[in-house]
This record gives C-alpha cells, sequence and structure tokens, in this order.
C-alpha cells in the first residue's frame, strides 16, 4: 500500500489548518453559506436534508486495517455509529456537525487519509479495479498510477475550477469491474507488443441526464506520458467544456458536440507542446510508487486439504463471493455489504472493526470498497476462508450474493440527499426482500438504483436500473434494462411509463419471472437473454395486462 | 492565422512599475495595495498617452496604428478569449488582465498558464473580477503577479496577511524545476 512520507503528511496537515479557518470564518459569521460553499465542497463537505455530510476519500478503493479502524472510531464518536461507502469508493458520514469537521479531518490525517476533491468542479477521487494487485487475469496493478494521478490532481492550481466534476478509473484487465467506460476518463493499462505498459484512454464517459460511454481517443499511450497526456485533455475540457448549463458541462458534452475525432485533434495539438516537459513521468518514479504496491509475501505452498463439516451455506458463499487469485493458493473474498433488507453500503462501526481484524489477521492487511458498494479482503489463503466466512457470520456480513439480484447498489436518495427526488434505500430492501428466495435460481443480475437523474445510484448501466423521479409531488420510478458497467458497456433504456413505489417492486418481480421463462438455459444469465430477446417481451408483460 | 512575422520577432515590452502604497485602491501588487498607473480606456474613447489596458476587439481593430504608439499597451481579455490569433503580438503588451467573471469559472487559469509557459509572456498579469481569498494562492501559482481586488474580506484577509494556504505542491507548473534529488519528482515547494 502507499504510504505518505513527510511532504504528503504536511500537505494534508496545511489543508486540514486551511479548511479550520475556512469553517471558523463561517462559525464566525464572516463567510456566508453561499461563500462557504465552494470552500466546503472541495473539503468534502455537503449540506444535505438533515444535516451536514463529509464523504471522505479512499484512493482506489484500498484501505489498511488502521485506516478501517479510524473509520469506525469516527463514525462512533462524531456519527451515529455507521458509515455508507458510496459507489465512487469513498465513505460518507452523514450526521457530522460542523465544527467537529477538521476535527475529523485531523483524525483522518493521523492515518494518511483525507476528504480533498471529493466533491466541487474538480478532478474526484480516482478509481481503480478493487481486485487490482490480486486479480488473476490483470496485467500489471492498476494502482501505482491511480497513485500517480491523485498527487498530480491533488489541489491542481489550474483544474480546480473545471466546469463541472471529472472523475478518472483505471483498470488493467481485459474484465473491466470498474466501469471504466463510464468515467470522464477511462485509462486501460494493457502490455504492449514490445513488453512495455502503454494505455488506451478513453474520454467523455458518463451518466447523468443525458447517459454515454466514453470514447477511445489513443492507443497504448506509453506510460511515462501519463500525466501530460491527461493534462492536455483537462486544459482542453477547462477552456472549451460548456459553463452556461450546469447540465452540459461534463466533458462528455463537449466530445458529443463536436465529435471525438476533433476533439482528439484539439488533445493531441495541446499535447504535442506539453507532451516531453515537466510531467513526463521518470522510470524511477514510476517504479519507486510501483514499490509501495509491491505484493505481498505469499504463501506458495497449496492450500491444505482439511476436513471440515458438511456445510451448504459455506460452499455457496465460496462459489458467489470468492474469486480467482493471481496465486493459486489465494482468493479473493467479496463481504457483501448487501445483507437481505439491509442498507446497501452501510456498515457499523463494529462491523468495520471486525472486517479491520479479518484484513490483518487473514488478508495481509489490506482491505477494499467496490464501486458495487461492496468490501473486499484481496489475498485471503483458501485455507483461512471457512475461518473468514465464519467470522462474517458473526457480525452480519456473510450474504453468499456477490453479483446476484440482492447485490444491489443504491444511492442514499432522499432519505437524506438533498438533491434526490424519490427513496432509493426502500425499495433497494424491498426489492432484495422480495427476490432474496430465488436469487440463485435467477444468477448473475444488476440491479441499480439512483433517487435522481445525477445517477449516483449508476441505474443507466444497471442490468436493471431504476430512476426515482417526482410526478405530482409523488415518488414514482422509471424502469430501464439493459445496461452495463463491464467490459460489456451499455446505457439502459427506459421502458415505459414509471410505477410507484409498490408498482417498482411488482414490476421487477415481472421482468424476473419474464427472463426465468424465456431464458434458453440456466446458464444464459439476463443481460445475454436480454440482448437475445430485446425489450418486447419485457414490454409486454410488464404494461400489457394493464392495457 | 499565423501572426505577422515582424510582430512574432518585437522585443518584450518593458514593465510599468508598481505604484505607490494606497490602502484604498482595488489593485493588490508586491503585499500591498497600491495606486494603480493604468487606466482603462472605453473601446471609442481616444487614448491618453499613457499606460492603457484595451479590449481584445480594439487591439484587433487598430492594430496598425497602436503598433506606433510608445506608451505601454496592456490588454484585457475576458473569460475564455482566444490568444492564439494574437500570439504573435503578446510581446507588444506591459500588462495582460485576465477575468473571472464568477469564482467558478477557471479558464483563465489555464490561459495563464499558456500565456506564461507557452507563448513566455513576462509582463504582468492581472486577474480581475471575482478574485476571492482562496483561489489567491492558486492565481498565483500559474502566474498571476497582480490581482485587482474588490470583495471586502478578501481585502481585508489580504491587508492582515491572512490568506492561509497550502504551501506544498504536488505539479511542476511553469518551468520550475528542483534539482534532481532535492525531491520526490512529482512534488514542487514554493520557494
Amino acid at each position: 500500500m502507499y504510504r505518505y512520507d513527510e511532504f504528503d503528511a504536511a500537505f494534508v496537515r496545511q489543508r486540514v489548518a486551511q479548511f479550520r479557518d475556512q469553517v471558523d470564518r463561517r462559525l464566525s459569521g464572516a463567510l456566508t453559506e453561499d461563500e462557504f460553499k465552494p470552500l466546503r465542497l472541495m473539503n468534502g463537505v455537503y449540506l444535505q436534508i438533515h444535516s451536514y455530510m463529509l464523504r471522505i476519500a479512499i484512493p482506489y478503493g484500498t484501505l489498511s486495517s488502521r485506516q478501517l479502524r479510524k473509520l469506525a472510531y469516527i463514525a462512533r464518536r462524531y456519527d451515529r455509529g455507521y458509515g455508507h461507502f458510496t459507489t465512487r469508493t469513498n465513505l460518507q458520514f452523514h450526521w457530522p456537525a460542523l465544527k467537529d469537521v477538521p476535527d475529523i479531518l485531523e483524525e483522518l490525517a493521523q492515518v494518511e487519509m483525507h476528504a480533498i476533491q471529493t466533491s466541487g468542479n474538480c478532478i474526484r477521487n480516482t478509481t481503480a479495479d478493487h481486485f487490482a494487485g490480486a486479480a488473476a487475469d490483470e496485467v500489471a496493478d492498476p494502482r501505482p498510477y491511480a497513485e500517480i494521478i491523485r498527487q498530480w490532481s491533488s489541489l491542481h492550481p489550474e483544474f480546480s475550477f473545471l466546469p463541472r466534476k471529472f472523475k478518472v478509473a483505471v483498470i488493467a484487465s481485459e474484465t473491466d469491474r470498474a466501469a471504466m467506460q463510464w468515467h470522464d476518463i477511462g485509462l486501460h493499462l494493457r502490455r504492449l507488443a514490445d513488453g512495455t505498459l502503454g494505455f488506451d484512454v478513453y474520454v467523455g464517459g458518463g451518466m447523468g441526464r443525458t447517459p454515454l460511454l466514453a470514447k477511445k481517443i489513443r492507443d497504448a499511450l506509453p506510460e511515462q506520458h501519463l500525466l501530460s497526456y491527461l493534462e492536455a485533455i483537462l486544459r482542453i475540457y477547462n477552456l472549451y467544456g460548456r459553463r452556461d448549463n450546469r447540465w452540459k458541462a461534463r466533458i462528455k458534452i463537449l466530445v458529443h458536440e463536436i465529435g471525438a475525432e476533433a476533439f482528439t485533434a484539439q488533445v493531441e495539438r495541446e499535447w504535442a507542446d506539453i507532451r516531453d516537459g515537466a510531467l513526463t513521468l521518470p522510470e524511477a518514479e514510476i517504479a519507486r510508487i510501483n514499490a509501495y504496491f509491491a505484493p505481498p509475501r505469499f504463501d506458495a505452498a497449496p492450500a491444505k486439504v482439511t476436513l471440515r463439516p458438511a456445510d451448504r451455506a459455506f460452499d455457496r458463499w465460496v462459489s458467489r463471493n470468492t474469486h480467482p487469485h493471481k496465486q493459486p493458493a489465494y482468493a479473493i473474498v467479496t463481504i457483501s455489504l448487501k445483507s437481505i433488507g439491509a442498507v446497501p453500503g452501510d456498515a457499523s462501526a463494529a462491523q468495520m472493526e471486525a472486517v479491520a481484524d479479518l484484513a490483518e489477521r487473514y488478508s495481509f492487511d489490506e482491505v477494499r470498497v467496490s464501486h458495487e458498494q461492496n468490501l473486499v479482503l484481496p489475498h485471503v489463503r483458501k485455507s483461512d476462508l471457512w475461518e473468514v466466512y465464519r467470522s462474517l457470520l458473526a457480525i452480519g456480513l456473510a450474504e453468499a450474493n456477490a453479483g446476484l439480484a440482492t447485490d444491489i447498489i443504491a444511492c442514499p436518495g432522499l432519505d437524506y440527499c438533498s438533491l434526490a427526488n424519490a427513496r432509493s434505500i426502500p425499495i433497494a430492501q424491498r426489492i432484495s426482500e422480495r427476490l432474496a428466495a430465488r436469487q440463485d435460481e435467477i444468477g448473475e443480475l444488476k440491479i441499480k438504483i439512483s433517487g435522481c437523474i445525477n445517477a449516483c445510484g449508476h441505474h443507466h448501466a444497471g442490468h436493471i436500473g431504476i430512476l426515482g423521479v417526482e410526478k405530482r409531488g409523488e415518488e414514482h420510478y422509471q424502469l430501464l434494462l439493459g445496461g452495463s458497467g463491464a467490459e460489456d458497456a451499455a446505457a439502459a433504456t427506459i421502458t415505459g411509463p414509471g410505477f410507484g413505489p409498490d408498482g417498482i417492486v411488482d414490476a421487477v418481480e415481472k421482468v424476473v419471472d419474464t427472463y426465468l421463462r424465456l431464458r434458453a438455459s440456466p446458464g444464459e444469465r439476463f443481460l445475454s437473454a436480454y440482448g437475445r430477446l430485446g425489450p418486447a417481451p419485457f414490454k409486454e408483460a410488464l404494461y400489457a395486462a394493464a392495457a | 492565422m499565423p501572426p505577422p512575422p515582424d510582430m512574432a520577432t518585437h522585443p518584450a515590452a518593458p514593465r510599468v512599475a508598481a505604484g505607490e502604497a494606497d490602502s484604498g485602491s482595488p489593485l493588490w501588487q508586491d503585499g500591498a495595495f497600491r495606486a494603480d498607473p493604468w487606466r482603462r480606456v472605453a473601446d471609442d474613447m481616444p487614448l491618453p498617452d499613457a499606460p492603457v489596458i484595451l479590449s481584445k476587439a480594439r487591439w484587433l481593430k487598430e492594430r496598425a496604428s497602436l503598433s506606433e504608439r510608445r506608451a505601454p499597451l496592456g490588454l484585457q481579455l475576458k473569460a475564455g478569449e482566444a490568444i492564439e490569433d494574437i500570439a504573435g503580438d503578446l510581446a507588444r503588451f506591459s500588462l495582460i488582465a485576465l477575468d473571472f467573471p464568477k469564482f467558478s469559472d477557471g479558464r483563465s487559469f489555464s490561459i495563464a498558464r499558456l500565456l506564461r509557459e507557452k507563448h513566455g509572456f513576462a509582463g504582468e498579469l492581472r486577474a480581475t473580477g471575482n478574485v476571492l481569498t482562496d483561489p489567491i494562492p492558486f492565481m498565483r501559482r500559474v502566474g498571476f503577479d497582480s490581482f485587482e481586488v474588490t470583495h471586502a474580506p478578501t481585502r481585508a484577509a489580504l491587508a492582515a496577511g491572512r490568506i492561509r494556504e497550502v504551501t506544498l505542491h504536488y505539479q511542476p507548473i511553469g518551468g520550475t524545476r528542483l534539482a534532481d534529488g532535492a525531491r520526490p519528482w512529482l512534488r514542487h515547494s514554493r520557494p
């Protein structure tokens, strides 16, 4: 894992002192809320329905046990005993007092964490494959590059007042576990023909009101040019991105309006001026950052076959919630934060502490946060799986549903968020309860719920997406089908008229029933069946009876 | 359109000396509020024989006759106004002012870097419009060296030396480079 050196530590301390001054000015009345707003946003502080919300950055979703314990401590000491993991692999506290936020940030600084740029129109927390450094199918660990981007983008003087927020994701496998093409910039690290590493660069993805997938604008960018190329893209966006309309201000609209080819030409022209300048990454620097992410000392001995009691629940959990590791004696464990009927992404302080203990004992002190709002133990010896499972069972986190219909992404919605039009959490809870008994039969199915058009719940990328809207003062839900956030990325399309809070749960069940009835075989997953069948039979099931 | 070659090779115009300290002036420069030696003149008014700041429109229209002028010239650019078409003229200006029409409009940060780093503009670079406490450190880093400040709390903070900033930087800006090995590569501390 990356460790702060003196420079990083001093940087974060100065930032905390700066924010403490800003909060003091706000509390004394020297700053109006309007003047304070852009300042607090750049430090991750939102004003929500009931209180301020603090969003803490978890760079590329990687946490140490010590950091997770600190988050648990903050949850208890300053919040209501729990936190909410988000689709940007961050953690949100929904109930802090503004006067406490500088103290919370100081606590975070002690464990090399911060809340810098978790909101505002700047470069946000850079995400990566949550199986990075462990996945059997990666060409290299993408996190060192995400860390380089984190450093370069921190308080960037040119890019702190962009037209709109800006999100970057990095992957290094053909399987996309980070929704790379849904980002403003998606970077796909690949092994090039000459054995060196380079990036395929995608630009202009985003959800919100206008869902668009990022377009590839460059093949095989040599790694030393990573930052100069990003700077060229950001500069073109900062200069020419639309500022007249908040809903058209993301880079996706610029790329869409002038066309990917013209946009690429502008970037290449800008890059030609700066490509061999001060941002060129020296090999030694790449190696220095990579060294922090060196693989742990895996025990290469094959897993011992040990006898254990027959336990079908454990077998189910192993088959659903573990993933192949690059070391054959190890597995990657997904800890579902989606127990049946629970709030997706929420974890209590006690659960965080227990997971921290497990990471320390069984996973080389590492925990990951996935954009699907789950936690991951990246390096668990297969012979330890039984112990890990038993421990998770004791804290209510052993749900064997990774990738299944009850592993639902949901934003906080109208229960917390002042932007929301409708609640997301209760819909997720009721769908989870409704489909729980059949989830193994249904197989892979990604349901994603947003409480408003901003799409924090990734509804555009859902196999089944749900969008909360307001209709004549009532909560109302649109249903979308056929989206994907994986390597087959696609935007889901709306089925037709929306549903009320009860109707939407029934509608999801009708879609599922239709799929089960029409799938070619139990092995044909929902998304494949939908691709083959098209929307017609699903619309028929949803709307024909009512007509 | 490429600039005329004689323009491109014009020697850089000298800076205009900063004015006397004047606590009532909006201009913050060299650590004090100072009288502003520059005047802004509307596009249709005659130019006095003193340092004046012109719009880009007027410069483009009167470029030929203005080239004869001896008193210093300044240029005011609106946020987002292009500089490519006057790249060859930039050396004629002793001052370029870039506007921040809203706190959230960051285009002038990019223009400032292009002026300093790509076009080598060495004259006074002035921030106008919404110049507030918290972006001022960013403005300095991309090359601004004077600020027109009307926001009362920001004026008070500047006068009291009470602008808290982060003095450690992760980005090389403006071509400044430290000696090899003095620091990890990405990082630059303000001298």
